[in-house]
């Protein structure tokens, strides 16, 4: 293992990866490497899999994407841990096959990057049953404490469309904590809270003033999502990667829609390519708005957070007027979009867009001359930058803490190739720079629908018919609050077999509890709108 | 600070003029299907197989629209000859069952204070209610207030099909409210479970749980809407139906 100690690698071609790997590990993995689809996967054993993730995160400088875990027939397991790069490099995807009646994996939690790995292993052990050998802190993740031992609701042979129950136990949760000291309390907030906020439980521990630590629980929304997918046919299953998470609708239907593409070997129309872009951006903007707005309600600078919400308002009744939904659900489709935009249509959007991004501008400036408003964001909730990398931190987050990672450059879909734009980059890591990354997204996001709508290719906006097939795709996008990873297996009638779905809010979630450390009591709902994050998104 | 009141007086009034009169403002609702009588019956048969949530049911030779299921997929209106007659407007909530609940409204007075439980909503549910409290809906001006103690709430508004992390917390919320109270469902998951039922981790809707008087539904249902079923609670606006007929024919 002295081998992997040897800084400087620097190999960035799926066949260069597969060569090193092959080296490394004597023989000992199987590499297949494909530079033309940029991919290249390696097969180990579980004597190796730390090792070869530790290299590919600490001395490639790899990122963890998600884990894909598979109940195979005859109770085998697949479990593909999927890393992604810059730009410029291929993906990773490491295959570790468990044999009948193994069901321990070693848990990666202790690597350099392990924070990353946490959460997705916390979520295999509830929903599957794996044990993670080494894993500091499973169970009562997913499924809270009334939910009985022993009973894994992803397993294949348990049965999701019947409900389950009834539960004899109340859920009685009582974290570890750690301030010890005269006076200090644990200070409980939610589930249910006093806004129109969404359910999630935050236990702070304070000694009075000042907070120490904050102790998150999520998981109240979990629906089961992926598990109630299964047997749905691809056209329905459509209506829940819309609906799991509303707000991120176009988004994360897009993403399902490039799986299915891609395993029936689709390719989607020009005008579609370009309809799909101005309308993920038109998404971004109004998500952007949405959480500029609760900014600003947070600090309660109340004319700010009405000016921002007439903007989200208006971004909501343009979507309307453009698509039939101020949401955009049914909007993407199986092979395209489900309606064309006229020439009017398009001009519309665009100078909607270009009038909101101008409101915008205006607004921005105000704000970054109340100093009573940057007093309560600057170096509020901060994340430092080696943080947002060992927890593997996506979107706007991370790229306020100095993480340049945008899925729309690194595995450019839809007409992203072709438009031009920049990666909003700041490197404070704390409130400010995220409400900055969040305004100048924004402007972009007006700038792409400009340019992809002003010359738009003519020609159909979809393929018609989507000839359904069995096999199995990994689908990225960049939501609006981050990289959103879909991975979907289909059979041969097209009905779903397996839907497992890396939401951006999952990860970002994990890394909350770092920006919530340290600070005065009255900066809570400040740190927690900075984030911007969806608790449906991450729970499913 | 002067510069924040001068860019809000600035900004005018921008309130909707609604529920007074009508607000047609383009983008205030995405509308949805009625009850319609279709040429064909094959064009009949066509929809009823399309509607991926049995939202739509035959009746007297044309469909019927079961609001209660309806998520506004657009595939009773996109790509067809014959398709689905879609109806602009918003003022759709019903009473839960057969016959409105006693009257509440001098009980509840001139102030309406909301509590609001997220029970697995999408987010989408969760952001039109929050649209309420935006100046151009502005619940204030109709004396909507919501309220940081269920003690102090007349109204439960409830999004979601109700996830079951989410019962006891709901569950709790409703008790702990004083009576005279009301359950306001808002969105199809909250009516019927939506999409997300039949399934082991939520309920199927509200009423499993707590007796429910008011369904807004809709996916999401837009602001006014949710604002319609408020006004309904205390009796300024008459209640809509959760089914949609078609129009009766002669020869039908």
């Amino acid at each position: 293992m002295a081998t992997l100690d040897r800084l400087g690698d620097t190999v960035d071609t799926a066949h260069g990866i597969a060569e090193r790997s092959r080296e490394l590990w004597h023989g000992r993995v199987l590499a297949t490497a494909n530079d033309a689809s940029r991919l290249c996967l390696l097969a180990c054993g579980r004597d190796d899999l730390s090792g070869i993730c530790q290299w590919l995160t600490r001395d490639l400088d790899f990122s963890f994407a998600t884990l894909i875990v598979e109940e195979l027939a005859q109770g085998e397991w697949s479990l593909v841990y999927v890393f992604y790069k810059g730009a410029a490099s291929p993906s990773v995807h490491v295959t570790l096959h468990l044999g009948v009646g193994a069901s321990s994996v070693p848990s990666l939690v202790g690597l350099v990057h392990g924070p990353s790995f946490d959460w997705h292993e916390r979520e295999a052990e509830d929903l599957f049953g794996l044990r993670f050998e080494g894993h500091p802190r499973l169970g009562e993740f997913v499924l809270h404490e009334d939910w009985p031992e022993g009973i894994n609701p992803m397993r294949r042979n348990f049965n999701g469309k019947e409900r389950f129950g009834p539960r004899t136990r109340e859920p009685e949760w009582d974290p570890q904590t750690v301030v010890a000291a005269v006076g200090a309390f644990t200070m409980p907030i939610g589930p249910v809270f006093s806004d129109f906020a969404e359910s999630a439980h935050f236990l702070l521990e304070t000694v009075g003033e000042d907070v120490i630590r904050t102790i998150p629980r999520f998981f109240y929304k979990y629906r089961g999502v992926e598990k109630i997918a299964e047997g749905q046919m691809a056209d329905r299953a459509l209506l829940l990667a819309e609906r799991f998470s509303g707000i991120a609708a176009f988004a994360h239907g897009l993403a399902f829609c490039q799986a299915v593409e891609t395993i029936c070997g689709v390719s989607v129309p020009p005008r579609a390519r370009a309809l799909r872009t101005a309308l993920a951006e038109l998404e971004r903007l109004r998500s952007h708005a949405a959480v500029i707005t609760g900014i600003c309600n947070s600090t309660a600078l109340v004319v700010a957070a009405s000016q921002a919400a007439l903007i989200e308002e208006s971004l909501i009744r343009l979507s309307c007027d453009i698509t039939g939904h101020r949401y955009l659900f049914g909007a993407v489709a199986l092979g395209g979009v489900s309606f064309d935009l006229g020439d009017e249509d398009c001009s519309r959007l665009t100078n909607r867009t270009a009038e909101v991004a101008e409101r915008l501008r205006d607004l921005f400036h105000m704000l970054r001359y109340s100093s009573s408003f940057l007093d309560r964001l600057e170096e509020v909730g901060i994340v430092a930058e080696s943080y947002a990398r060992s927890y593997g931190l996506v979107g706007p987050i991370a790229r306020a803490s100095g993480v340049a990672r945008d899925v729309r450059k690194l595995f450019p879909y839809a007409a992203y190739d072709s438009v031009e734009f920049s990666v909003s980059l700041e490197h404070e890591g704390d409130g400010y720079a995220r409400l900055r990354v969040l305004f100048e997204e924004a402007a972009q996001s007006a700038a792409i629908i400009r340019r992809v709508l002003s010359l738009p290719p003519a020609g159909p906006v979809g393929v018609g018919h989507v000839p359904l097939r069995a096999g199995a795709a990994l689908a990225a996008v960049e939501a609006p609050m981050g990289a959103a990873f879909h991975w979907l297996r289909l059979d041969g009638d097209g009905s779903v077999v397996r839907y497992h779905v890396t939401p951006p809010s999952f990860a970002n979630w994990h890394g909350f509890h770092i920006a919530a450390e340290n600070f005065a009591f009255q900066d809570f709902p400040i740190i927690l709108a900075s984030f911007g994050l969806s608790n449906a998104e991450c729970d499913r | 600070m002067a510069n924040w009141v001068f860019k809000g007086l600035r900004t005018g009034i921008k309130s909707s003029a609604y529920p007074a009169e009508h607000d047609e403002a383009c983008g205030v609702s995405p509308g949805r299907p009625i009850g319609t009588s279709l040429k064909s019956p094959a064009a009949v048969e066509e929809l009823v197989t399309r509607c991926p949530t049995q939202a739509i049911e035959h009746a007297n030779g044309g469909i019927a629209i079961e609001y209660g299921r309806c998520v506004h997929c657009f595939r009773c209106k996109r790509g067809l000859d014959d398709a689905a007659t879609w109806q602009q407007g918003f003022e759709w909530a019903a009473f839960e069952g057969e016959s409105p609940p006693e009257k509440l409204a001098r009980i509840f007075g001139r102030s309406l204070h909301v509590r609001f439980v997220d029970a697995g909503a999408c987010g989408a549910c969760m952001s039109e209610a929050r649209q309420i409290n935006n100046p151009y809906y502005n619940m204030h001006r109709l004396g909507i207030f919501t309220t940081p103690t269920p003690r102090n709430a007349d109204v439960l508004l409830v999004a979601g099909p109700i996830s079951d992390a989410m019962r006891l917390p709901l569950r709790k919320t409703y008790d702990a409210m004083p009576t005279p109270k009301r359950v306001v469902a808002i969105g199809t998951c909250a009516a019927s479970g939506g999409i997300f039922s039949p399934s082991f981790a939520a309920a199927g809707g509200v009423a499993d749980i707590i007796p429910v008087d008011v369904i807004v539904p809709g996916c999401p249902p837009p602001p006014l809407a949710i604002l319609h079923g408020l006004l309904l609670v205390v009796e300024k606006k008459p209640a809509s139906t959760l089914t949609s007929l078609p129009p009766r024919t002669e020869h039908a």
